[in-house]
């Protein structure tokens, strides 16, 4: 063609003869994202609204996983906390316990010499337990848990000793009035002043403390820290006094039976079911105990965590799903708002696949910049319940990459709609839109 | 004489429902390069539907439209989009420009959409465009947005846009409709310019006085090309 430029330089590779069929392909990805960028700028607060879906969902999803990652790991440790290879021998709920009918045989005292007395136990403590009120000078301190035990306590229930030392056998026999607290009760009684060699009032009874505990927190119900030791022989005297005691001997709430680390312990069990039957005359399947091992207990936990993380994840799933039909909606209505824009990209050349990988890469990052905020907000939310709310949370960085990998589908999915419907706008009537 | 522009027997019919309108009726024109022409006719002639053609935004009903030699009569619409991106330039009566984007993005957008072997790097695309800018004497502006000028100079922004692909052909629907007659003037003086420098350009108008600045004047009535033609 004869007709050269005068006023721009010429683009060689535009000259009249180049044939059309080599624009199929696509313009630069850098030059994609550029241009969704500028869409996504253009309108900060339709951007926003578009993003508040995802925002809120990906937030949901770290929220949720961590405070059902912080609940198991809660439960693990107090799981750990009751000692390894534990067995615990309690009264059945609603039988023979305090209250039960008399001819019901209760767990006593006499039946830990049964436990220790079967092959593979290694170690055993008994518990019971009541409330007291305990005075030290002016300082009176009411329901304070108290527990009635035995020597190796310590060692079956993981409890270190920080300060003096537990009782001892001798002590045992002779129901001294010694006691051991737990160190909070032990700072609540005493503050800064050593407590060992103090007398302390329990209920009525003077008791001399030899020692504090170390600090083990809560497992369980159980405050370790806030209570104090008696030797059980003490707490029957004083504290506890069984009113059956002349027929059925001394009540105790439990008894725990520590296990040689390699022996089958459904055998140890199973060992102890039968000779604690045979002693209370009943069948085995009569034995109105509950004999347990820690992963019983787990299997009762764990079944809750996870009915509760199924319906967590239905829940994020959901607020997602919400979030992918909130892009659709304003990429639509942005689509229609912006019918006039497609129209004059059309008439430079924008393919339809210009427009419609613009309109999808715009649903893309407002889903990933949504995303990001989700995260941000969904760790910090995740952070500031664990620090003032009553949930444990524990962020799981594989729940981060999940929460951003979704809303990056669903910007995807939901994106194609709308960015389809524009890919198809006749660039006349895109023109003429008012 | 070199043909830019042939259209032979060019129909274009609407159907609404059972209401058919020719809104063009084998219209038959020739455009040489370097050009200045004006196409006039009475509201609803068909002028936007021939320019619309014209600029490969829309295709005929019927008939032959050769641009530079080539028959786009019956390409798809990726190839018209080519076309339209290498061959041609379209000033609008409503300038359509993008909105809340400087006058430079706004210029380099149809060098934005090149690919393949013509793409160029964002330096070139920003350099062309300063240049077009200069040509319609607006390169002082090139950072402010549409919506920060005046009704001119966004019409001389729209025209560098047209420019800067260096087309074959520029196309002015009712450049001067929206400006007033002052402002109307400044336009035809850059158009003026653009033809002097060689520059191809076919323009739809409604006022008799601009027409008349140009080299030669189509009239249209009813979709058919009128010979006797004027007002
Ligand atoms: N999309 C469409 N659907 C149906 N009819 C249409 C369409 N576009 C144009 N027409 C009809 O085609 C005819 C020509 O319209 P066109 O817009 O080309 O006229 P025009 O000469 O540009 O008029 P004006 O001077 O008012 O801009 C008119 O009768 C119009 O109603
Ligand atoms: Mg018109």
């Amino acid at each position: 063609m004869a007709v050269t430029a005068q006023d721009t330089p010429a683009i060689q590779a535009d000259s009249a003869e180049t044939t059309t069929t080599d624009f199929g392909g696509i313009i630069s990805p850098i030059e994609i994202v550029r241009i969704a960028w500028e869409g996504i700028v253009r309108n900060k607060i339709r951007s926003l609204l578009t993003m508040l879906g995802v925002i809120i969902g990906v937030a949901a999803v770290i929220t949720m996983i961590s405070i059902s990652a912080g609940t198991e790991a809660q439960i693990a440790a107090q799981i750990e906390g009751l000692g390894a290879n534990l067995i615990f021998i309690q009264n059945s709920f609603g039988r023979g316990g305090p209250g039960g009918d008399n001819n019901t045989p209760s767990l006593v005292f006499s039946d830990l010499d049964v436990v220790k007395s079967v092959g593979g136990v290694v170690g055993t403590a008994v518990e019971q337990t009541s409330a007291e009120s305990v005075r030290v000078g002016s300082t009176t301190l009411t329901d304070v848990p108290l527990v009635g035990t035995t020597v190796d306590f310590p060692s079956v229930r993981d409890v270190g000793i920080d300060e003096g030392r537990f009782f001892n056998e001798t002590e045992l026999d002779r129901s001294a009035k010694v006691t051991v607290l737990g160190p909070s009760l032990a700072n609540d009684l005493f503050g800064e002043t050593d407590p060992i060699g103090q007398s302390i009032t329990v209920g009525t009874t003077k008791l001399t403390v030899i020692g504090v505990t170390d600090e083990k927190g809560v497992v369980g119900n159980t405050d370790f820290d806030a209570q104090l030791y008696v030797p059980i022989t003490l707490a029957f005297d004083k504290f506890v006094p069984s009113q059956f005691r002349q027929f059925a001997g001394d009540r105790v709430r439990v008894i725990y039976a520590q296990i040689e680390e390699s022996v089958d312990i459904e055998n140890v069990m199973l060992q102890i079911e039968l000779k604690l039957s045979s002693v209370k005359g009943v069948a085995p399947e009569e034995l109105p105990f509950a004999i347990q091992t820690q992963q019983d207990i787990i299997d009762t936990q764990g079944a809750a965590t996870e009915a509760f993380r199924s319906l967590l994840a239905w829940v994020a799933g959901v607020s997602l799903l919400v979030g992918g039909i909130g892009i659709m909606n304003i990429m639509l209505v942005s689509v229609t708002e912006r019918t006039r824009e497609i129209g004059i990209r059309q008439s430079v050349g924008a393919t339809p696949n210009d427009i419609r990988l613009q309109f999808l890469t715009e649903a893309v990052m407002l889903s990933l910049i949504g995303g990001i905020l989700g995260v941000i907000l969904g760790v910090g939310g995740s952070i500031l319940f664990g620090q003032t709310g009553d949930m444990p949370t524990v962020i799981v960085p594989s729940s981060i990459l999940l929460a951003f990998g979704s809303a990056a589908v669903v910007g995807i999915v939901f994106g194609f709609f709308p960015a389809n419907k524009a890919a198809q706008l006749d660039p006349i009537e895109a023109l003429r839109h008012e | 004489m070199n043909p830019i522009i042939q259209t032979r027997n060019l129909r274009k019919v609407y159907r609404m429902g059972d209401i058919q309108v020719n809104a063009l009726d084998g219209v038959e024109i020739d455009i040489n390069a370097g050009e200045f022409v004006a196409i006039m006719g009475p509201s609803g002639s068909g002028k936007s539907t021939l320019m619309n053609i014209i600029g490969c935004l829309d295709r005929p009903t019927e008939g032959h439209y050769i641009l530079t030699g080539e028959n786009v009569s019956d390409m798809s619409k990726v190839q018209l989009a080519a076309i339209r991106n290498r061959r041609l330039g379209f000033v609008f009566q409503s300038f359509n420009l993008l909105p809340r984007t400087s006058a430079l993005r706004n210029v380099m957008l149809p060098l934005v959409y090149k690919r393949g072997k013509s793409a160029l790097a964002p330096a070139e695309r920003e350099a062309l465009a300063m240049q077009a800018l200069k040509t319609v004497g607006l390169a002082d502006r090139a950072h402010h947005h549409p919506q920060e000028m005046s009704g001119g100079q966004r019409q001389r922004v729209a025209i560098a846009r047209a420019l800067v692909n260096d087309p074959v052909l520029i196309m002015a629907d009712e450049p001067t409709g929206n400006l007033d007659t002052k402002t109307g003037d400044e336009i035809m003086g850059v158009l003026h310019e653009l033809h002097q420098r060689g520059r191809t350009i076919v323009m739809v108008t409604h006022e008799a006085y601009i027409a008349d600045q140009t080299e030669r004047t189509i009239f249209l009535r009813d979709g058919k090309i009128d010979d006797e033609g004027s007002f």
